[in-house]
Formats: structure tokens, C-alpha cells, sequence
């Protein structure tokens, strides 16, 4: 093996390193350092910083896997110098690759032959998976329109404006246009009707979300179908629907196999699923599946030799890790039906524990529903005191990383937490999280109030000494919450920490 | 157990081997999503601090304490066509400037690019217009480069360490010949590096040659971090030469701790596992380490080279200048092939691509070994020697069993066409171009 060293100096090899002169030099941040450095010092110090970072199992923000069974684990370390693409070399990994796809289409009611394979793709996450659905119906709707004569240069997608940051993505980069169904106070998700309304002769498809991000909650996707099918046989514009399954579509299916979402319904064209959300496994895999070959245009398809045969690959990445695919399989296996619906029971019931907990606070309104993703969303009933953004911020104190946001237009008033229950947190966690809420909201309850609602009052003094001699008027809760809520907006943009 | 040994797998520039140490980083990062920079701000530094060095590495024109522009991406592919939407939008907005058409961008390329750049053309709707190879000459030849291009050109892209042969592409040349041709037309087409595998092996190895952002026209430059950057898969880098390089629409901006975090990926959650590991390596090897690293592959490279020699059986098509590796075809293919010599070698455990070169040099089958970090001297004695056998066993087979498809006497260049041409029935022109 190559080991570089810089000048031998047994001195410095037998010193530990903190008593070394690399604990006293501040790491490099612009140019590549002239002289290497011992391993040992290398992984101390980059350790050290990293100790900084958040805790991973305490990041409430995220809906994305903090913990894997060290089996898996095991399995990880043991394929992480594989690379993805090289299907030659690792048939197997491929194999399983394969085996993630059918097992997915499956569960969600794929018209597939028992034996036939479906058509789908491991990809780094919903990201790239909406990227190259949008692709495929852009694709389709474009050959549609050439056939017809039409012209093809204006596509959009209808979308409620609760959709995650990746829709944007996909809009801006891959220049169709975005078309938001806008939410209101009190009907945080996509309006059937309203999206229905907004299909236009250009519109590629309509995006409906299984597991909103705001509020876990389900989108009325058999109630879209329904209405769509309708207005389709009216235009013949036969408009599809994508499902953004992201988070729900590895709980739905275990929790309430009789809501129809999928496949069962005849619009849904393909759907996205994180694997590193709801399926269990760390960042860096989600999946996308077609109903059926014609909903996948072949001139996207690249055709790569795959020992003899023909593997047809449609991603935007090309080398990437192949230890996610792995992980995804191990857990089908390992986990199962059963499994999987196991963890997601548990997931609810500590979800329900915590919104007991927060309600009895008396604070706080949810904003969640029952039926959704494990998550709670809240926010304060009286903010004029203080704010959500607030408490995110004391209870860091804590340890705990818990996510202020403002909704998306036209609710961009109202302003929630929101704590995302993964598997891997506990009932003892949810009692302890409920506990330092509690304590916080007593700190914060004595504070003198000018000291936590100063940005409102500043830039409100002037308008009411205007108008009345030297009286502050009482301002209603909604105003003091929209004051509030635009100085918070003001350091955040509309999709701040939109987390995957 | 069945998938093939990853460091026996010579088909790949893609790392295969890390120290314990940096494994130990791994596994304890394995757990963040990268995307998540308000909570893990530490990993957000990192990959900021390992833009600036590349970009340093790259001579871009960026002050010392001045933050460079550039992204960490998941491989080249994500970095290529991050950089190819950037001239696209930019080519876009000139033309509505001008109040000319804009709907058929074109970028020049050689036939002998990567995988990706077929996808970034086919996905974001932009013809792909290729210089064709020829016997001999296996990169893109810059002044037929130039030739092709016109108005609707976003971009020349140019390749250092080419797929095939690992050949560094004549980018001053390039610069040179389009500069002039940009004040003929007033057409100010820019060029994009597409340094994969060459950009951890130049700054090293070869300071004076002149490819990067010394050279006025090239405006971005991707490299994986997950080959020479001696990273495993999963981490690529793209740089821009400056702010106006990348449309600011492009841009999505996110609140990091209360300032202005800009991101420009297509993918969103992912590990982070790589980019600690990146900034592992730049701080434990420095320059001194890389530089002494591909050495070594060079090195290595070059005795595998003298081995195959030995032999009298191949022609060698790999330069001594580029990325390190041996790409090799067969003198006389009448009895044997490069195809069959690649599944022996299989039963050794070695993973050896032979494969086809692209237009208008199809008739060409080589084989390729790609020298990595942890191909060192006793694996390269052992890989010849076990050519040595395979060849000597493909001799002693009776004529008629290699050639089964030709019982007739042909020319040489009959057979390499018919038993090329049943390899790629089942295959397509751009299959295995691994990274």
C-alpha cells in the first residue's frame, strides 16, 4: 500500500495529538495543505469539528432515517466501496436493485404479472425520482402534442403550494411551468377541485403528495382521480397523476391498506418513495415507479449490456454508493410486512403520545391530523408574547432540534413546530421532549414581554402614536401574529429547511 | 459473495480503498443527510472549505479569503449537468437579449465523452454535436471542435483524462483556436472542462500544463471527487470560474442560520459520509500526498505497460501523459479476441473491460486497466503474469474453437467486424462507460 507521510519524525508519530502541534494550528479552509498529516491527527481533528454538528438522533426536522441496526450496519461498512453503476461487476447488487423495485411496485398494486418485472429505478432520493418522472410525462405529453400538431413549448404541472422544494427544482431546471393551487387557513394540502380547475391543455400532469411536509397529512388522491377522470373525458386532454409519496408511501400501505392512493386508481402514472424516510434507510435512496412500460418514453432509456442482456437505466446520477440499495433490501427482508407495520404502529402511538402531551400544555393548537405521517405540527394560540420561532430556538438548549416554520401562501400568517416521530424515537423520548417543552414555555411566560416581542412593537410605535396621543392601541392576534411572522420571514425564505 | 471483488475491479477509476481511519469518519456521519445545513453546520463548512480548495487547485480567479463558486454533487454526472443547465441559461438569456431564437442550443463535444453528457443532451433538450475519432487519434481533435461550432453553441466541452485511453485533451489549443474564432464572430462561446479523472492528476503531476481556469474561456470545471480525488463513489465537485458564470435564477436560496445559504443541486437528502471523507483526504495527504499518490499509479501504470509490451501480442493506445491507466487491443485478432482474453482474466478474479472505441474508430477493441491508489507493484507483477497465461492457453485452443463464427478464411478486419458487431447487438454504443 502507498502510505504518505510527511518527513520521518518519530517524535511526532509517538506523540499523541493533542500534545501535538496539530492542536494548536487551525485546520485548512481555502487551499489544500502543502504536507500531509498523521491519520491519527487527520481523524481527530476533523472528528472534533464535527462534534459540533447537531445530533442526528435528535434532529426532530427530519424525516430521514437516524438509526440502522448494526447488522445492517455490518453490511453497509462491507459495500461501501462498490460503486452503484458498475452492474458487470456487482450482478448481485444489481439483482437486489431489481428485487427493491418489483417488491415496491408491488406494494403499491403495480398492474405486474406475478412474475413480470416492474418498471422502476433506485435513485439518490424523491429529488431525482420527481425529476425523471416530470421527464417521463413532459416526454409523453411532448410526443402527444407533435402528433396533434399542437404546439409543445409552453408544459406545466399543477401542484398545490405545499408541495417540497424539489417540485421547484424540477420546474426551473427542466423549464415547465409550476402551477400552485394555493392553501388556505385551515386546508393545508391540495384542493381537488381547485387543482382540477387549473388542468389546462398544456398541463402535464398533476402532482398530488402522500404526506404533506407542513402537516403529514394525505392528499384526497381517489377524490382527484375522480374529478380528473371526469374533466379528461369531458377535454380529452387526458391529464395523469403523479403521487409525491415521499413520506407516506411506506406507511399508508402499512397502516391503511384500504385507502386507495396508488396504482389502484387508473390515472396514477408513477410514483416516488423515499427509502431513506419511511422505508428505513440512511440518506441517499428513494425509488420511482411506472404503471407500465408506455408511461416511461424509451428514448430516455439508456440500454447498457448487462452480462449478455440488455439493462435499461433511466437516473440523472451515474457512480454512486451502493450501500443504500443494500440497506433497503435488508430491511425488506428483515423487517417484512409485519415488520414494517409494526414500526409504523409504534410511530403513531408515540406521535398521539406527543400531541397529548402538547395539548395539555394549553398553548398550543395542532395543526396535524390523526391520519397522516407521525408527525406533529403546532402552533400557539397567543403569540404575542412570543413566537414558535422562539421556542425552536431555546429548546437547542436542550439538545432537541425542533423546526419553526411559516405555512406556504396565502396561510404564510400562520407559523407551527413541527416534530417529525421517526422510528427511533422512543415513548421515553416523547415524554422527555413534552417535559422540556413545558419548561421552556414557563421560562419564556417570565420574561418581562417587551423583551420578546420587541421587532412588533419597534416597527409599530410609530403607526399608533400617530394615531391616538401616546395610547398604545390593542392590536388583534392575528395582526401581532402576522408582524411576528414577517420579521421571522424576513430571515427565511418560503421553502427555509424544507427538509426532505 | 457473488458480486465481483471491488479492488480487483480494474474496469473502474472509482476509489475502492480508504484508511481504517477515515472508514471510522464514515460509519459516524453515515447517519446525516447533508441537505440538513441548519443542524449540521459543521459538514456544511466542510464542503464549503473543500469547494475552496478545488477551486484554488484550479487557479480560479478568486482572492484568498474570498469564497469561491462551486457545489459538491454526487458524481460527475450531477456535476456536468449542473454546469451544462448554467450555460444553457446563460446562452438563453443572451439570445432573448439579442431578440434571437433560442430553441436549439448545441454543444460541441467529442465522440468520445462519457455516458452523461448523451444524458444531460437528451434530458435537457440540447443536441449533442460530436467530433468524430479516428484510428490513432482518440480525442477530440480541437480545431474540428471549433469548426463545428455556430451561434447556438453553449458550450465546447472538453475532456481531461478521456474514458478510453486516459489521453489529456489539448485544452490551450482549444482556448487558443476559439478565442480566435469568438473575435471573428462575436459568438463568445465558452468552454467547460470536464476534468472526472484528470483534475486530481494535473495540479499534481503536470503543474505546467495549462487546462484550468488559467486558460480565459474555460468558465467551470467538474472532477469527481470519488476517483482521483480518492474518495469512494458518491462525491463529485463542480467550480465555476465566477459569479457571473452562474445564473442567479438557477440558484435556490436557503436559510442557514439566519443567513443566505445558495444551493444549486438536483439532488436534494443524501449522505454526507463522502464529503467528510473528501476533506478528510485534502487535510490528511496536502498536496504532498495526492502528488506522491499518482506518482505511484503513474509508476505502476508504466511497469503494467512494459509487462503487456513483453508479451509481442498488443499495440498500447494509452499515452504516458494522462490519467494512469493501460488501454492495450490485440496486434493480430484472427484467432483470439480482447472480449474472450477479458472473461479469462475473470476466472483469476480480475475484472478487465475490453471494449469497442467510438466513432469513427468502432473497428478498434481494446482492453483497459485502470491503476488506482491501491493497485501497487506486487498486484500489477501478479495481473501480467496472469496475461501471460491466459494468452498462452487461448493459443493452444484449436482455430476453429475462438473463432466459431467464421469458418471461412477472412481478413483480419472481417472478423474483428463480425465478432465486434455480435457484442454489440447486445450492447449499446455507450455501455460500460464507467466512470
Amino acid at each position: 500500500m502507498v502510505v504518505t507521510t510527511t518527513k520521518p519524525n518519530s517524535d511526532e508519530r509517538l506523540r499523541s495529538t493533542f500534545a501535538s502541534r496539530y492542536a494548536t494550528t487551525s485546520l485548512p479552509r481555502f487551499k489544500i495543505p502543502s504536507g500531509s498529516m498523521p491519520k491519527e491527527a487527520a481523524y481527530q481533528t476533523v472528528n472534533d469539528e464535527l462534534m459540533l454538528d447537531g445530533n442526528p438522533r435528535l434532529n426532530l426536522a427530519s424525516f430521514v432515517t437516524t438509526w440502522m441496526e448494526p447488522e445492517c450496519d455490518k453490511l453497509i461498512m462491507a459495500s461501501i466501496n462498490k460503486n452503484y453503476v458498475d452492474m458487470d461487476e456487482y450482478p448481485v447488487t444489481t439483482e437486489l436493485q431489481n428485487r427493491c423495485v418489483n417488491m415496491i411496485a408491488h406494494l403499491f398494486h403495480a398492474p405486474v404479472g406475478d412474475d413480470e418485472t416492474a418498471i422502476g429505478v433506485g435513485t439518490v432520493g424523491s429529488s431525482e425520482a420527481i425529476m425523471l418522472a416530470g421527464l417521463a410525462f413532459k416526454r409523453k405529453w411532448q410526443a402527444k402534442r407533435k402528433e396533434q400538431g399542437k404546439p409543445y413549448d409552453k408544459p406545466n404541472i399543477v401542484t398545490g403550494a405545499n408541495v417540497q422544494v424539489c417540485w421547484e427544482k424540477f420546474a426551473r431546471y427542466f423549464e415547465v411551468e409550476l402551477k400552485e393551487v394555493k392553501l388556505s387557513e385551515g386546508y393545508y394540502v391540495m384542493d381537488p377541485a381547485k387543482a382540477v380547475e387549473m388542468v389546462d391543455e398544456n398541463t402535464i400532469c398533476v402532482a398530488a403528495i402522500l404526506g404533506s411536509t407542513l402537516a403529514g397529512e394525505f392528499e384526497d388522491v381517489r377524490l382527484l382521480n375522480k374529478l380528473l377522470t371526469k374533466k379528461n373525458e369531458e377535454t380529452g386532454w387526458d391529464t395523469p397523476i403523479h403521487v409525491d409519496a415521499a413520506s407516506g408511501g411506506f406507511i399508508e400501505p402499512f397502516l391503511y391498506p384500504e385507502l386507495e392512493w396508488d396504482f389502484r386508481l387508473p390515472l396514477v402514472k408513477s410514483i416516488n418513495v423515499s427509502g431513506h424516510k419511511y422505508g428505513l434507510v440512511y440518506a441517499g435512496v428513494g425509488w420511482v415507479v411506472w404503471r407500465s412500460t408506455e408511461d416511461l418514453s424509451d428514448e430516455l432509456v439508456f440500454h447498457i449490456n448487462y452480462l449478455g442482456s440488455d439493462q435499461p437505466t433511466f437516473t440523472l446520477n451515474f457512480s454512486k454508493g451502493s450501500y443504500q440499495i443494500i440497506a433497503q433490501y435488508y430491511q425488506f427482508i428483515r423487517l417484512g410486512f409485519e415488520g414494517y407495520r409494526n414500526i409504523m404502529e409504534n410511530c403513531m402511538e408515540n406521535a398521539r403520545l406527543l400531541k397529548e402531551g402538547i395539548n395539555k400544555t394549553g398553548r398550543f393548537n395542532i395543526l396535524s391530523k390523526d391520519i397522516g405521517v407521525p408527525l406533529v405540527a403546532f402552533s400557539l394560540k397567543d403569540s404575542r408574547r412570543y413566537t414558535v420561532f422562539q421556542i425552536s430556538e431555546s429548546l437547542r438548549r436542550f439538545g432537541w432540534i425542533v423546526p419553526a416554520y411559516t405555512m406556504t401562501p396565502d396561510a404564510e400568517h400562520i407559523a407551527l413546530l413541527r416534530v417529525v416521530i421517526r422510528e427511533d424515537f422512543s415513548h421515553s423520548l416523547a415524554e422527555r421532549l413534552v417535559s422540556d417543552i413545558q419548561k421552556v414555555i414557563k421560562e419564556l411566560d417570565e420574561l418581562p414581554p417587551h423583551a420578546t416581542v420587541e421587532a412588533a412593537n419597534v416597527a409599530l410605535d410609530d403607526l399608533h402614536r400617530s394615531k391616538a396621543d401616546g395610547l398604545l392601541l390593542k392590536k388583534s392576534v392575528n395582526e401581532t401574529q402576522k408582524e411576528i411572522c414577517r420579521y421571522g420571514r424576513r430571515i427565511s425564505d418560503k421553502k427555509t429547511s424544507g427538509v426532505c
